[in-house]
């Protein structure tokens, strides 16, 4: 069992496209002063920056550091060509994740060698091919070979062997286990479980009745490094969709399509990206009393198309008939997604012969090479102008 | 208030009214249905800003006078009553109805805060009712369901003269229809698009008299109403506001193929094939001379069907994909034994319409002539993959 994980994945990608960044801190992340960190390199984690922390702190804590918007199309590309590197070894494939997989490459020992050999050659591989770094972590179960991909990290291998896993596992943390968050990991300090070794020792009994008896005995079992879960291949993306924290409450309706549009772009982008089609458009709505709401309305035709997705988006934002209500975020969702090469379409009467579609596919082309948002719809012009406006320091 | 009225043709006068009530009322009026007695005459009317309805019933009336009463309440009363006349009666703030040993008193709602109907426009023409409304109904059905695409919600209705087009389109079909009429001023020119629901409902339930007067407000933009007018009843809905697609230039102007197939046994093959077709699944049609197999399903978690239909083919074969249930719902439009298909290529429209057929004699079965008028249902293939 292989866990692959790329490192600081959107971070490296963006320092392989601009190499004069390569060895300076860098921050995938939203801007403004609600947005959070994506992905930061290892030069900027030095300074405490990670992922989930607003950005205005991580600017706080690492100034120089380069804070970059993030290109979800050209990552979701770049994942698509590691994935197909991976597959290339073993079918057995379950990504987690644009960035993370299991591979189960029993099968292909016989022409790598064993699981470490494959291992090493994936990260030459990935290496080789995207430029960028990732880390392996092998072991007899899908449990432990991710704890020794995080172990291994960066740009690392681990391996631990059956006889070697418990002297792995038992010095960890509690909070390491598979299924304990901050919940069951306060429940367990308080029992005065440190690590994954008091864990084991205490009888399955005890930990139940503090955990309940499907957690205590899934528990147990981890800690002994006992984890039957088989890799389950292609989990086909069931759904890809982006949303948008206002820097500060919006209410102005024209705003809020605006921004429906763009993330309905780049929904629409990353649909492309991975060639899928949309049955079903959602949005979600959070008010600023932080109450969230989605809608969503299955379209007759499956789509990729920016323009359909706005024009779904749009309609249940108009529906929701909200009379300049206070909004905090906005999301935009493309679900139930079917395969577009293999998906029939529905043409549509007096349809051109090149639509909007062919307009967005060369847009796709021309971000490839000229940058993210080199050709635009032209509603969204303006909106950098906007933004530095907005996010000027008490603006 | 007070009348003694024949059981059946309070409840039929009252259904239909009460089926154009507005579901959730934006307003606790527009719940109720109005009665009102003048003379000898009881009218039954709803209202809900876009649609108006207006049935008109004979009554033995004692003293005339106006009630609003919940409307669904009422229809559902009428409908259970028991077969013997009913009397009605105001009794202050409640409405009182006895029906045989049956007696029932309703609360009334304030009749004072109910709208004024809109008044009928003046008449544009009047037209068969049956032609109207198997016409309204062929096109109707391929009108758009989305509100939030309201020009595509419509019917399209042009009048030119003696002459009346309707066409209707949800972007995937269009359904086009002429028939004569008989127009109140010669050479008038007038089109409007109107609700395809309302319509098609209204067309349908207009059919107890001969004829069905169309009138048309001449007001400026958004302030237009349709009324159609039939025995006893008559209908008023706001018109839409919208363009309609330049359809006549979708028409193709040519075919390089066309098949004539047996509209019954078509239906019932594409019937059981689309059986396996999951939504948004197409139907394939594979057209050679003499047969057409459809086919549907096909990847190894999806069940497959086939069937071979016969049908007159010419043209070269040809293999085009379409919605199960667009191609369906034109079989069921085109009210004819045989349909012709024309194709010019399997990412063009397909154009159904009906066969002309003459009378057969007793011997042959006895048919009578069938004359298909000039129904058109396009219908845009699905690229089929691959």
């Amino acid at each position: 069992m292989l866990h692959v994980d790329m490192d600081a994945f959107f971070a490296s990608v963006e320092v392989r496209r601009r190499p004069e960044l390569a060895g300076t801190p860098v921050v995938v992340g939203g801007a403004g002063n609600r947005g959070v960190v994506t992905s930061a390199t290892y030069e900027a984690r030095a300074y405490g920056v990670h992922a989930a922390m607003p950005t205005a702190r991580a600017l706080r804590l690492c100034p120089t550091a380069t804070v970059l918007p993030g290109d979800m199309a050209l990552y979701a590309e770049v994942s698509r060509s590691v994935m197909a590197l991976f597959r290339s070894v073993t079918p057995l494939v379950e990504p987690l994740s644009l960035d993370e997989a299991f591979l189960d490459v029993s099968g292909a020992g016989r022409r790598l060698g064993d699981a470490a050999q494959v291992g090493e050659y994936l990260r030459a591989r990935v290496y080789d091919e995207q430029g960028i770094t990732c880390s392996v972590g092998v072991a007899g179960t899908k449990f432990v070979a991710k704890l020794a991909s995080t172990r291994a990290k960066p740009d690392g291998l681990l391996v631990v062997r059956p006889a070697e896993v418990i002297d792995f596992l038992h010095p960890l943390p509690v909070g390491a286990l598979w299924g304990v968050g901050a919940k069951t990991e306060e429940l367990l300090l308080r029992l005065g479980l440190r690590t994954i070794g008091d864990l084991a020792h205490v009888p399955v009994r005890t930990l139940q009745r503090a955990v309940g008896p499907a957690a205590g005995a899934h528990l147990h079992e981890l800690s002994w490094g006992r984890d039957p879960r088989r890799v389950v291949p292609d989990e086909p993306e069931r759904s890809t969709g982006h949303e948008e924290t206002f820097a500060t409450d919006v209410d102005d309706p024209a705003v809020v399509h605006r921004e429906l549009l763009r993330l309905a772009e780049r929904t629409a982008g990353r649909l492309r990206a991975g060639g899928w089609l949309a049955r079903t458009v959602s949005i979600k709505v959070r008010f600023a009393d932080f109450t969230t709401i989605t809608r969503s309305r299955t379209l007759d035709v499956p789509t990729d198309v920016g323009q359909d997705l706005y024009e779904t988006a749009r309609a249940l934002f108009d529906a929701l008939g909200l009379d300049r209500a206070r909004l905090r975020l906005v999301g935009v969702r493309a679900e139930r997604l079917v395969p577009a090469g293999s998906a029939p379409r529905q043409l549509q009467l007096g349809e051109r012969e090149h639509g909007r579609r062919d307009a967005e596919l060369a847009a796709d082309r021309a971000a490839r090479r000229f940058g993210a948002g080199a050709v635009r719809p032209a509603t969204l012009l303006h909106r950098d102008r906007d933004r530095r406006v907005r996010d000027r320091p008490g603006g | 208030m007070e009348f003694r009225v024949t059981r059946e043709v309070l409840a039929d006068a009252v259904a239909w009214t009460a089926r154009s009530l507005p579901p959730r009322p934006s307003v606790p009026v527009l719940a109720g249905i109005l009665l009102e007695v003048d003379g000898s005459q009881l009218s039954v009317s709803g209202f809900d800003y876009e649609v108006s309805a207006r049935a008109e019933v004979d009554v033995q009336a004692a003293e005339s006078g106006r009630v609003l009463v919940p409307g669904r309440l009422l229809a559902e009363i009428t409908r259970a009553l028991p077969p013997h006349p009913v009397d009605i009666r105001a009794e202050g703030p409640r409405l009182s109805i006895t029906c045989g040993n049956a007696r029932f008193s309703l609360p009334t709602l304030p009749v004072e805060d109910y709208p004024s109907l809109p008044a009928m426009p003046s008449s544009a023409g009047v037209v068969d009712s049956d032609v109207f409304a198997e016409a309204v109904g062929q096109v109707a059905v391929a009108a758009g369901r989305d509100d939030t695409l309201p020009m595509l919600t419509g019917v399209r209705l042009e009048i030119e003269d003696d002459r009346v087009t309707l066409a209707a389109t949800d972007r995937y079909r269009l359904a086009v229809r002429e028939f004569a009429w008989r127009p109140e001023t010669p050479g008038i020119s007038a089109a409007v698009l109107v609700p395809a629901r309302t319509l098609a409902d209204a067309a349908r339930t207009l059919t107890s008299g001969p004829e069905i007067t169309v009138s048309l407000s001449s007001g400026g933009s958004g302030e237009g109403i349709l009324g159609l007018s039939g025995k006893d009843r008559q209908t008023t809905t706001r018109l839409l506001d919208a363009e309609f697609v330049k359809y006549r230039a979708i028409m193709p102007s040519e075919s390089s193929a066309s098949a004539t197939l047996p509209v019954v046994q078509f239906t019932d093959a594409a019937k059981r094939v689309a059986l396996v077709a999951e939504r948004g699944t197409p139907l394939r049609c594979e057209f050679t001379p003499g047969q057409v197999t459809l086919r549907a399903g096909g990847s190894d978690d999806e069940g497959q069907a086939e069937e071979r239909c016969d049908v007159e083919f010419d043209g070269d074969p040809l293999t085009i994909g379409f919605n199960p249930t667009f191609l369906l719902d034109g079989l069921a439009a085109v009210h004819t034994g045989r349909a012709r298909m024309d194709f010019t290529s399997p990412l063009k429209p397909a154009v159904l319409s009906g066969v002309e057929e003459p009378a057969a004699d007793d011997a042959d079965g006895g048919r009578p002539a069938e004359r298909p008028g000039s129904y058109r249902y396009l219908i845009m293939p699905v690229r089929l993959p691959g």
